[in-house]
């Protein structure tokens, strides 16, 4: 029945004599296999989970019975973020959704001690010393860091949704099928930039790029032409937006990214299908999808969606130059505990502090419960939210650069000058 | 008529078509404790698949879809089967977590697109063979 290729530790795991645990992991990757076509598996040395995040009490229930029934990890494999932030309970009260909230923490105490390490976030890849390198098979799961993981980095992986992403993790291996083999990285479709260089040098230009890349592409593989550099923070603001607007999990930039250094590289010598050119106009109506009222007042900043990374911390810091957030706007920053630790290091976390702006480790603010102080008129810089949170929480939002979000924060007006 | 398909997770499907004429993403897209469709763009929001044989192009991406659709099962406001034109790795697992922890049955059948074109919502289907149902 199944075309998979399987050896005897497979057979061993799906006959059950290494227990429940592999048993239904093992199943669960050759249903992988079946829908997509694979005939052989690749191992993989790396996995960031999504399984970890609370969804229900399925989610709750099926992690139990891994660690009741002994499931160890296979490979190195980091969390994607939580619910909740553990160390900020008022963020996510717990009188308000207990169920979902006491669920989250019971959560994050199973996958520790399945033996993932404790990453609770949605841009691991900030975190220097245990990145993919090019090359590497690994198992992603949230959609950001899956592209950024296959584009930035040149790692390889397909975006493996929850349940299924431990399974990997316990097997250590994946069906060798789309981006983990050579054919499915190759782009065949070209995202042309006509723009003059003031639109080029927009800070809000990457979101906005993710955003047409999505719309445009679905889920195949561009090749961006026409953008002379990006920074990292920059691709993942592509890589983020690009996989909210539409399902893109790799894109190649000629010149920048790791297996795209011409043209031909990325497409592997062959002509692209279709092309899309993206002028001022596309990004015009790219902005237009981000902002859902014409309010002037704001009531929220939300900033670190994915993760903020320590140079954005650095480029927000500039922004604010000093200046405190109003009184009556909460202006949150998510990020990660590593990135948090190395803003403590620099003395940024208490001058932070000072200036009135909320770090929130281990989750992220667009999705619900709604998290206290995010409410009415939300500024952001981050198109992923400004796509998703309008849906998810009884909130208004308005995307503007980071500038534009510090002088909101610091004002309560957009556009207002302190 | 007789329906042929591959079957992806299970082996029998009888009940009532409820047909998503667009794909859906299960993760704030459906209520896994009603079963109702809640994603408001979507063209079938406000229906129930709870008990429905859910005829649907596939899931959307979502990273979230598979605990969402076990939930449903878990709480029995899932859907009694599910008929899909792509092979849909997330809406598979989900229906393997919920059988493997609970018992629940949720059987999964892929078809062409032709096929696909002929299940309207209210069609009586019923199992006729291995990958066949009639209707």
């Amino acid at each position: 029945m199944t075309s998979i290729e399987l050896d005897d530790l497979d057979r061993e795991r799906l006959a059950g004599t290494r227990g429940k645990a592999e048993q239904l992991a093992m199943r669960m990757l050759v249903a992988a296999a079946e829908t997509s076509g694979a005939t052989e598996f690749v191992p993989i040395e790396f996995a960031h989970i999504g399984s970890c995040h609370y969804t229900g009490r399925l989610a709750l229930d099926y992690a139990e019975f891994l660690l009741a029934e002994g499931a160890t990890l296979a490979v190195p494999t980091h969390t994607n973020a939580s619910l909740i932030d553990i160390h900020q309970p008022a963020m996510r009260p717990e009188a308000a959704t207990p169920e979902a909230v006491r669920g989250a923490a019971r959560l994050m105490e199973i996958y520790e001690a399945l033996g993932c390490t404790a990453m609770w976030s949605c841009a691991p890849y900030h975190e220097a010393r245990t990145r993919p390198t090019v090359g590497t098979q690994i198992v992603g799961s949230e959609s950001n860091a899956v592209s950024f993981f296959n584009s930035v980095l040149g790692a390889r992986t397909n975006k493996y949704g929850d349940l299924l992403d431990v399974c990997a993790a316990i097997i250590g291996k994946v069906p060798l099928a789309g981006l983990h083999t050579d054919e499915g990285r190759l782009a065949t479709h070209e995202l042309r930039l006509e723009l003059t260089d003031a639109e080029l040098a927009d800070s809000s230009l990457p979101h906005l790029l993710g955003i047409i890349m999505g719309r445009a592409v679905g889920t195949a593989v561009p090749v961006l032409t026409g953008l002379p550099s990006a920074t990292e923070d920059e691709l993942k603001a592509i890589a983020a937006a690009a996989a909210t607007s539409g399902a893109v999990e790799m894109f190649h930039v000629v010149g920048v990214t790791p297996e795209a250094p011409t043209f031909s590289d990325a497409t592997g010598g062959r002509p692209v299908d279709r092309v899309t050119v993206v002028d001022r106009e596309a990004l015009a109506e790219a902005r237009m999808l981000l902002t859902t009222t014409d309010s002037e007042h704001i009531d929220s900043v939300c900033l670190g969606t994915p993760h903020f990374s320590i140079d954005e911390f650095g480029a927000l810091r500039k922004a604010l130059a000093g200046r405190r957030v109003h009184d009556d706007v909460c202006l949150v920053v998510t990020t990660s505990r590593a990135i948090a630790h190395e803003l403590g290091l620099r003395g940024w976390r208490a001058e932070l502090d000072e200036l009135g702006v909320e770090v929130v480790l281990d989750t992220c603010t667009y999705y619900p419960p709604q998290p206290s102080g995010v409410r009415g008129t939300v500024m952001t810089n981050s198109a992923k939210w400004a796509y998703y949170a309008p849906g998810m929480l009884p909130i208004n939002v308005v995307f503007g650069g980071l500038q534009a979000c510090a002088d909101a924060a610091v004002t309560g007006q957009i556009g207002g000058s302190a | 008529m007789k329906i042929t398909g591959r079957w992806l997770h299970g082996e029998s499907i009888s009940g009532e078509v409820l047909r998503l004429d667009e794909p859906l993403s299960f993760w704030g897209g459906l209520d896994p404790s009603t079963g109702e469709i809640i994603d408001q763009a979507h063209p079938q929001a406000g229906a129930s698949m709870a008990g429905a044989v859910v005829a649907m192009p596939g899931s959307r991406g979502s990273s979230g879809t598979p605990g969402v659709l076990g939930e449903a099962l878990r709480t029995g406001a899932g859907p009694a089967a599910l008929i899909v034109t792509k092979a849909d790795i997330n809406l598979v697992a989900g229906a393997m977590v919920a059988e493997s922890l609970y018992g629940v049955d949720c059987p999964v059948l892929l078809v062409d697109g032709e096929t696909f074109a002929s299940l309207t919502t209210g069609t009586r289907v019923e199992h006729a063979g291995p990958g066949s149902l009639v209707d």
